[in-house]
């Protein structure tokens, strides 16, 4: 019998989907190979989860083992010479950053929310707001340790098997269960950036603005207020980062210090932002979230218009940890988010259908985010030569089927452009459109990798289910 | 149809109002597994259903040893469990002046312990998860004591019990325990029993017990007007019910 003392309803990030698994928290490998073991005697499979911020359904396995790394989050090695640091899986975003940053380095990729763990970091191949400088998660990790479905453990470099490391980064847990992995950090000279705030008024100017930023400035990332049609289609606010180098911070070593990165307590210096969300919620619909864009839209393009200003490297970097729980907003339904890359050239058609689309179907996106791409060299990877765009939903008892037609039909129009998904930002888009943006025999070839290194489907998850009928 | 369900288990499913649940929340999209001694009438469900949708399994509810195994099992193959229904059940006929001990045991093991041994895993996973809605198929017969059947309405009465506790127990979690307390039901059980009224189909009870489920209320009569009759029948003195004929 499996410990019904295990089982817990699990969720995704945006609390849309959830699943009842069977959560162990091993602490070695040792642990995992039992995990291992249990599944196979009791015929079920395993899902590895990190800290859980994939938005939909990515680390879920109905009545399935969830293995989880809190109690993996070690740091193994640090050479503060080198940037080389080896870590377990369960190592966070937070915990890597505020590790490494005293000896003025700084992870050369990090997500909007500081949360997610390595591992979950590997796994989906993550990208930064300056993917188009540094590429993605996996372009800075050296090497790592692959559990496999059958017990055994292997280390895959990427110098020696760069196939099969491709292969394993960004195939969501897939292919094993990453135990340990070596990543080489960026040198930073200060904790700050210099930082430029501009406005566009529509979608073109917003698409060059953030086309010509990218060959200037570190990070890039673009706000679009996606409520308003026609002219003002697509209208937003730009940041654009860069690293302060030596010598134009007086006292660089104040800045590295990890006091003086932590975020405000206070918004304001008065209210308290762990109860921020509760003021927001009550605009949390169509009227209110419009209101809400228009004034922080104006807002941008008058008072902040141009303005050139320092910023700390976390402020910057993890925006979306300002507002802690703001996704409670979206109780009880809970939000999904789609996210579309798509190639430069057919970018601001798309993204016009698009944002035409949710205001059309009445279904509009309370928060949408812009960014530029490279390609990654991943066999399941997500990058190309273009334009992201994010859309934030609510997620409405009512609603919920409109709504996944509307991600159906979004997907529909990436796919015609020659444009990738991103499956950690995932919920709800089918699986025919998700495969159809590969090239021909490249989820063949997953598949056979697969079947190689996990002939029973040992490893599973809702997400590999739904995308690549795996299950 | 909107789906209300996604993954249920009802016990006692070869026949009556459990086979009326099997296939109406199959109609729905919900997965369904079935339950029962009879494997004949089981493989019917699933040939009309198709195998995608009901799977099945012979048990014997008295077989308890059998039980925790088996549910745990049961979830893994469905990929998940939000409604468990307790259906089985027997009554004995008993003559008036009879007092056969092991029929009357039988009803007990069958309608009651059955029930506990089904219906508390169930509560332990669904509080575990803060969701899922529990069901068990009680009876009119079961709010007084009558004459005519000691152990079958005595039996009814302890499920009412221990559901009205289960749901004191685990409600606040967000689990629904619904006690559904049925009149008369054109099923085997009752089939060649003179003189009754208000019989309703099988098809008819299930409709109405889906729907208490979904909503999750406390207790239902089924159908609803039970629920006056009873009430006048509960508040009845002892000294005079001794000497009615119900
Ligand atoms: C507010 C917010 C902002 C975000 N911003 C960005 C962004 O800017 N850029 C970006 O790229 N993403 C972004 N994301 C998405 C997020 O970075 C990814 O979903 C990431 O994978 C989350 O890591 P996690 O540790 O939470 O992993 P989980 O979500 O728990 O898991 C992700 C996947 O990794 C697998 N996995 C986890 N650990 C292991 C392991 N040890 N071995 C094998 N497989 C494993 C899981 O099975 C799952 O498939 C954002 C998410 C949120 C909530
Ligand atoms: N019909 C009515 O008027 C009426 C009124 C009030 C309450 N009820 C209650 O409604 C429920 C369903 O009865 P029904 O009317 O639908 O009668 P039914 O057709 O006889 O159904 C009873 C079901 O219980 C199963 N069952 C009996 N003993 C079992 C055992 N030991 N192990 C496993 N399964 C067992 C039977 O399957 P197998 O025989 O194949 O095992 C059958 O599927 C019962 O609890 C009954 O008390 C009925």
């Amino acid at each position: 019998m499996l410990p019904a003392s295990r089982l817990e309803w699990i969720q995704g990030w945006g609390e849309s989907q959830g699943a009842a698994a069977y959560l162990f928290r091993p602490s070695t490998i040792g642990n995992l190979q039992d995990c291992l073991q249990l599944a196979r005697d009791k015929k079920i499979s395993l899902v590895s989860r990190g800290s859980g911020c994939s938005y939909g359904d990515a680390a879920l396995l109905p009545e399935g083992i969830c293995l989880n790394f809190s109690r993996m989050q070690r740091i193994l090695a640090w050479d503060p010479s080198t940037g080389i640091i080896d870590v377990e899986p369960g190592v966070s975003l937070r915990r890597l950053w505020r590790y490494v940053l005293g000896d003025g380095w700084w992870p050369p990729v990090v997500t909007g929310t500081m949360e997610p763990t390595v591992g979950g970091c590997l796994s989906m191949n993550v990208h930064g707001k300056n993917n188009w400088v540094r590429g993605t998660f996996s372009e800075h990790c050296v090497e790592f340790d692959l559990l496999q479905a059958d017990g055994s453990l292997r280390t895959i470099r990427r110098e020696e098997e760069p196939e099969l490391f491709n292969a394993v980064a960004g195939s969501f847990g897939m292919l094993g269960i990453v135990t340990r992995m070596r990543l080489k950090m960026k040198r930073v000279a200060s904790g700050m950036l210099e930082v430029r705030a501009v406005s566009a008024p529509d979608l073109e100017t917003m698409l060059r603005l953030t086309d010509e930023a990218k060959d200037q400035w570190e990070y890039v990332v673009a706000w679009i207020d996606a409520f308003p049609g026609g002219k003002k289609l697509g209208r937003g606010l730009l940041h654009f980062g860069r690293h302060l180098e030596k010598g134009e911070e007086p006292r660089p070593e104040q800045s590295l210090r990890i006091e003086n990165q932590d975020l405000p307590e206070e918004l304001f210096h008065i209210l308290p932002k762990s109860s921020m969300w509760r003021l927001l919620k009550p605009w949390t619909n169509r009227v209110g979230m419009s209101w809400i864009n228009r004034l922080k839209y104006l807002a941008g393009a008058t008072i902040g218009e141009n303005a050139l200003y320092q910023q700390s490297l976390a402020e910057f970097s993890f925006l979306l940890d300002y507002v802690p729980n703001w996704k409670k907003i979206y109780s009880p339904g809970g939000l999904i988010q789609h996210q579309s890359f798509v190639p430069v050239n057919q970018a601001e058609d798309v993204f016009r259908r698009q944002l035409e689309l949710c205001r059309k179907m009445r279904l509009p996106s309370f928060l949408a985010v812009l960014k530029r791409h490279r390609p990654d060299d991943c066999l399941m990877g997500h990058g190309l030569d273009g334009f992201s765009l994010a859309l934030d939903f609510p997620v409405r008892a009512g609603k919920r089927e409109r709504l996944w037609k509307l991600v159906a039909a979004m997907g529909e129009m990436v796919v015609e452009a020659g444009g990738r998904f991103y499956p950690a930002k995932d919920a709800a888009l089918p699986g025919e459109i998700y495969r159809s943006t590969f090239q021909d025999g490249q989820i063949e070839k997953f598949l056979s990798i697969k079947q190689e290194m996990d002939p029973e489907m040992r490893l599973r998850s809702l997400l590999a289910e739904r995308l690549l009928g795996i299950g | 149809m909107k789906k209300r369900f996604k993954h249920a288990l009802v016990i006692g499913a070869s026949s009556g109002i459990g086979a009326a649940l099997v296939r109406q929340l199959a109609s729905e999209g919900c997965r369904v597994a079935a339950l029962a001694r009879r494997e004949d009438k089981l493989r019917e469900l699933t040939r009309d259903a198709g195998e995608d949708q009901v799977i099945t399994r012979v048990h014997d509810v008295t077989a308890i040893d059998e039980v925790p195994a088996l549910f745990q099992e049961i979830a893994r193959d469905l990929g998940g469990l939000d409604l468990v229904i307790y259906a089985a059940g027997i009554m004995r006929p008993v003559a008036f002046d009879e007092f056969n001990t092991e029929a009357d045991l039988e009803m007990i093991r069958t309608n009651y312990e059955g029930a506990v041994a089904w219906l508390n895993p169930a509560a332990e996973r669904f509080g575990a998860v803060g969701r899922g809605c529990i069901v068990g198929i009680g009876s009119v017969a079961g709010d007084r004591g009558r004459s005519g059947n000691p152990a079958y309405g005595s039996s009814k009465a302890a499920l009412d019990t221990y559901l009205e506790a289960l749901r004191n127990r685990i409600a606040r979690k967000g689990v629904r325990v619904v006690t559904i307390k049925p009149g008369f039901v054109d099923t085997e059980m009752i089939a060649g029993i003179p003189g009754l009224f208000w019989v309703i189909s099988p098809e008819k009870a299930a409709r109405i017990i889906l729907k208490k489920a979904s909503r999750g209320v406390r207790e239902a009569y089924v159908p609803a007007r039970w629920r006056l009759v009873m009430a006048i029948i509960r508040r009845i003195p002892s000294f005079i019910f001794r000497h009615l004929k119900v």
